[in-house]
């Protein structure tokens, strides 16, 4: 170590690593575990999911490290042909003969040999990417209405290309990169108008007659108006909102009545406990609830869950792959894998704040974002109270693009960030 | 780092909220409610029903008469077929294809991962040509499965038979049945369904999401053996139950004979019979239709439940009663000239003089008819009510128009007339003892089971009592003695007033009515009665008990359309006592063979049909006439219930015949 700087493993964030490579290992054996059956056939049998995961999982890993072993200029310089190459691939899956369509969604495109990739999974990381690249350029400020249509439609643009899978749970995610461009300097009235539209889309589907959300809204808006009517600006920007809100509240209960498929219906209308439906589409939730409920304080223990183990809970190892931790483990376990992904994104934020580069920075965001958005989302899917939207949960769920996704998002933003102090040198 | 710095807290503290909400709803699921880790259990843990062997019944001796015989189910798991010789398969199940498309269909459509019947109740020896080739055709099964066989197909209606549950059934059990599970439905299959059916056992065992069975629960720790059911001894000898029944084949009739001496039921015979083993397995159903359509009834448990007129067979009793008031004396003698004053009822022959021994041996009415009215006029003639009231009561303690409590279902209490009754049909005080004579010979609106009048010789045969007729003689190993089988029940009578009766019983056999059934070297005492039967030949009654000195077999045998008791039922009686106390028949076999292959059984369209017939037309009437009369403001008169003499129910329509 005489020499530090010609490391390449110098000022690696050793911390973010070791949560890596935790929630790799819990993944891995509660995959293990919920593969149907006793597991009897070995470990590094590849025709089950344990079996394919530790291959995955032995090229993951020697990627992460080959990625540290890489110029940090070379990853910067390649953000704009890795957001080409992607949107080639999310093009070229649409194509019917090409893509494989599994679940009803035209989403993969086979590689043989029992393995296939997954476009949208690495839109992910080229769409941070591009968007990083752009806005970390000079003279480029969210405020203005230009560059923020850019930003926007550097994000839109997979999103649309995935849609048309149609995978809304991957379309859904990129939303999540609304974080990234408050943090750039978005004003802050989209997101309380994002958290506003959520909360009135639950009660305008919840509530029979919308007109008393109207009035309540109108209320609401008349008693800030009363209290500041001083500040012309605000009460300017409460009425504009409240008018957004009106007709947000009138387009969700258009789009719910006219637009979305019966089955979507249905989906939204468990989450939101409108309808049960345990035996039919409410099935897989009420299941997973009851895998993870009866987990208690400790869990059942390793292999014990009688719900995974008999197949009760569908797509246990992939989506639902957090039903198998709650039950073995309990809330003592779920809390540690809860824990350990509040803790990897705080790291992760901690990390963006240290860098000089805006472009790191803002990749930072980005990656922790992303991988927010997916824990909520999955998670919250289990227990109920998300609708079911079918994303993995990083490095823990089965699957080969996911896990080299989120291995190269993270790596990558290791490696940027153990170079924080070479962009000086450079 | 720009102006907005600050912002990380914002977007930090947003992510530590929906994390914690995340956290609070798991602690929620997880800790605080139950329900979760409850339907967890549920979900894989299947409690299935082990059923235990139900109990055998043997007879007195230990013969079997019910056990159970192993049967074949074919089963079979869709999912688990490899494709085979379907054609092939089909021949060895005899079966055609079509017929084998449809049920695979059906156990398809049922679960392809759960075993489904395919063929039901396969024998043993059908079986055994389809075991050995059963491995070539995967995903089929044979499960074993118990079901009831009668070895000597003999006692159908006194063992009875068991079904599945109804629905009402499950309702009143409490949880103890369920759908599917058997019961028994009559018989002793019924009154010994507790003991008979044992303790169904549990096994615990946990299932996937196809409800296949992976493991057992917990290494079987709450599972629960079945336990058999108890072997049941009956009291019932089947060497004298199969004679019986042989003897009766072709008649309509019934056999009861009890063991004085404890009140076991010996023989119970119902004819006609059938085999019970028509009651069990595949073709159950088709046999149960067809029998519940024979107009002969089968089904229906004569000994128990048909009525008859006791005849003269009921004399020695009113003879009984004038001995305790002390109106007759053994010696009292009447003369009889061939009719009672010169009118009804009439005797066969003029008697002359007779006294009680030789009135009850040659059935003279005119005696018991002289009897019979001083009995009612005791207290004048005026006072007729109250002294046939206190003379019911009597007779009533001979358990007539009362239930014996036989422990079998479904017992008949037969029917005794009352004061009441005559009040209505003759106005009050406008009856005497004339009114009722019929009764003095057991005819009239009196009528008795075959179990009573069985039971009226076990009480003459013990000099005074009765012991309840019961069937069962041992659960298992233990000797029943239920105090209510051992308690002596007195009908009033003291023993010194038995003698000459039993005499007179005696010398119907030895010189009266009944002297052609004479059981060598056996003293049988016995009484004849023809019964009058308003749609064809008399009934034929024999009731006696034997031997006379300490006795061993009280029996009543009724053979309907056999005419005079000593024609048919007499015989019969003779032959079971023989059998019963000396385990052969002595007699010439001609005999024998001709009372055996005689057949008395009824036009099936005039002797039932037409008494069911007239009894739904007469209630038909009834109800349009009701409804005529509710129409008219007219208010109804009371229609008491027929007393059941069959004479009144072909009386009544011919009358009302004439008045439209």
């Amino acid at each position: 170590m005489s020499n530090p700087q010609r490391s390449f493993f110098f000022n690696v964030d050793w911390i973010s690593v070791f949560i890596y490579l935790a929630l790799c290992t819990i993944g891995w054996f509660n995959i293990h575990s919920a593969a149907p059956g006793t597991g009897n056939l070995g470990i590094f049998n590849t025709s089950t999911d344990y079996g394919k995961q530790l291959i995955y999982l032995s090229i993951a890993v020697p990627v992460g490290i080959v990625i540290l072993l890489l110029e940090s200029r070379f990853i910067t310089a390649l953000s704009v042909p890795i957001y080409v190459v992607t949107t080639f691939l999310l093009l070229l899956v649409l194509i019917p003969h090409i893509g494989r369509n599994v679940g009803g969604n035209q989403a993969w495109i086979t590689l043989g040999g029992g393995f296939r990739l997954q476009p949208s999974e690495f839109a992910k990381f080229s769409t941070i990417l591009l968007l990083a690249r752009y806005l970390s350029g000079t003279n480029i400020k969210v405020t203005e209405l230009k560059s923020f249509l850019i930003a926007a439609g550097i994000i839109a643009f997979p999103m649309l290309l995935i849609m048309l899978q149609p995978d809304a749970g991957s379309t859904l995610v990129f939303s999540a990169l609304i974080f990234v461009l408050y943090r750039e300097g978005l004003s802050p009235y989209f997101l309380i108008l994002e958290g506003l539209f959520i909360t009135l889309f639950v009660l305008t589907l919840k509530v029979e007659n919308h007109w008393y959300i109207i009035g309540a809204l109108a209320a609401i808006a008349a008693i800030i108006v009363f209290l500041f009517k001083r500040n012309k600006k605000l009460v300017s920007n409460v009425l504009i909102g409240l008018c957004i809100c009106i007709a947000f509240v009138f387009s969700v209960k258009f789009l719910y009545n006219h637009v979305l498929q019966p089955h979507q219906k249905v989906r939204i209308d468990i989450v939101l406990g409108i309808t049960s439906d345990l035996k039919g589409k409410g099935y897989n939730v009420n299941q997973s609830k009851i895998a993870i409920g009866s987990g208690k304080l400790w869990g059942k223990g390793y292999m014990q869950g009688t719900q995974t183990k008999y197949s009760f809970v569908p797509e246990q190892s992939t989506d639902f792959i957090f039903c198998t931790v709650g039950e073995e483990w309990g809330f003592a376990g779920s809390m540690v894998v809860l824990g350990l992904y509040l803790f990897l994104v705080l790291r992760i934020i901690r990390i963006a704040e240290r860098q000089r580069s805006p472009f790191t920075r803002i990749y930072a965001y980005g990656v922790a974002s992303v991988i927010f958005f997916h824990v909520v989302i999955n998670i919250g899917m289990t227990i109920g109270i998300v609708p079911s939207i079918g994303i993995p949960l990083p490095f823990i769920s089965y699957g080969g693009s996911s896990l080299l996704n989120f291995t190269i998002l993270l790596f990558v933003l290791l490696k940027l960030d153990s170079n924080r102090m070479g962009i000086i040198y450079a | 780092m720009n102006s907005f710095f600050v912002r990380r807290y914002v977007i930090a503290d947003i992510f530590i909220t929906i994390i914690l909400l995340l956290a609070a709803k798991l602690f929620y699921i997880q800790i605080i409610d139950d329900q979760y880790s409850l339907t967890a259990t549920k979900n894989v843990l299947r409690p299935i029903k082990q059923y235990p062997a139900r109990g055998p019944i043997l007879d007195r001796n230990g013969k079997v008469l019910v056990q159970n015989e192993v049967f074949y189910d074919i089963t079979v798991i869709p999912k688990q077929v490899k494709p085979f010789d379907t054609l092939e398969f089909c021949k060895l199940l005899n079966i055609d294809k079509t017929e084998f498309d449809k049920r695979f269909e059906k156990a398809i459509k049922y679960s392809p991962y759960l075993s489904s019947p395919f063929e039901k109740q396969l024998s043993a020896q059908a079986f055994a040509s389809i075991q050995e080739r059963l491995s070539e055709f995967p995903g089929f099964f044979a499960t074993p499965r118990y079901l009831r066989t009668y070895p000597d197909s003999t006692a159908a209606q006194f063992l009875g038979y068991i079904g599945e549950v109804t629905q009402r059934d499950i309702d009143h059990s409490a949880g103890r049945y369920k759908p599917g599970d058997y019961i028994g439905v009559t018989g002793v299959e019924k009154a010994y369904e507790d003991v008979l059916k044992g303790t169904v056992g549990v096994k615990n065992v946990i299932v996937n999401s196809h409800n296949v069975v992976q493991d057992s629960y917990e290494n079987g720790r709450f599972d629960t053996a079945a336990r058999a059911g108890e072997r049941l001894t009956s009291s019932l000898d089947i060497r004298i139950q199969k004679l019986g029944e042989e003897l009766m084949h072709n008649k309509v009739g019934s056999i009861v004979a009890i063991e004085p001496s404890t009140g076991e039921i010996l023989a119970f015979v119902s004819s006609p019979t059938y085999d019970p083993n028509l009651m069990v397995g595949r073709e159950r159903g088709n046999n149960a239709a067809k029998m519940y359509k024979d107009p002969y009834t089968p089904f229906l448990i004569r000994p128990i439940q048909a009525y008859y007129p006791p005849g003269s067979s009921f004399k020695p009793l009113n003879a009984l009663i004038a001995l305790q008031s002390g109106l007759i004396t053994p010696q009292t003698s009447y003369y009889c000239t061939g009719a009672y004053k010169g009118g009804l009822p009439r005797c066969d022959e003029p008697h002359g003089q007779s006294d009680l021994a030789r009135a009850i041996a040659v059935s003279c009415n005119t005696y018991f008819a002289s009897v019979f009215e001083r009995l009612m006029n005791v207290n004048g003639a005026r006072n007729i009510d109250t002294t046939f009231v206190d003379w019911r009561k009597k007779v009533s303690k001979f358990s007539f128009g009362e239930r014996l409590g036989i422990d079998l279902p479904n017992e008949g209490r037969g029917f005794m007339p009352t004061a009441a009754l005559y009040n209505k049909t003759f106005g009050v005080n406008h009856w005497r003892s004339n009114s009722i004579l019929s009764l003095a010979i057991g005819q009239g609106e009196l009528e008795a089971t075959p179990l009573q009048m069985a039971n009226i010789e076990c009480t003459i045969a013990n000099h005074g009592f009765y012991y309840r007729p019961h069937l069962i003689k041992a659960i298992g190993e233990r000797k029943i003695t239920k105090e209510e089988y051992t308690q002596r029940n007195y009908v009033g009578i003291d023993g010194q007033y038995f003698e000459p009766v039993i005499d007179g019983m005696q010398q119907v056999v030895e010189t009266g009515t009944a002297r052609s059934s004479q059981i060598p070297g056996i003293i049988m005492c016995g009484k004849t009665g023809t019964a009058q039967n308003p749609h064809g030949k008399n009934h034929s009654i024999f009731v006696a008990f034997a031997p006379r000195e300490n006795p061993k077999i009280a029996i009543a045998v009724i053979v309907e359309n056999g005419g005079q008791g000593a024609w048919y039922a007499a015989p019969i009686a003779s032959y079971i006592v023989e059998k019963y106390l000396t385990d052969t028949i002595r007699r010439p076999m001609d005999e024998f063979n001709r009372i055996k292959d005689a057949d008395l059984m009824p036009d099936p369209t005039f002797y039932y049909s037409q008494i069911k017939k007239e009894a739904a037309r007469d209630s038909i009437r009834k109800a349009k006439a009701d409804s005529l009369r509710k129409k008219q403001g007219i208010k109804s008169v009371s229609t008491k219930k027929n007393n059941g003499n069959k004479l009144a129910y072909v009386a009544t329509p011919v009358k009302r015949r004439e008045h439209e």
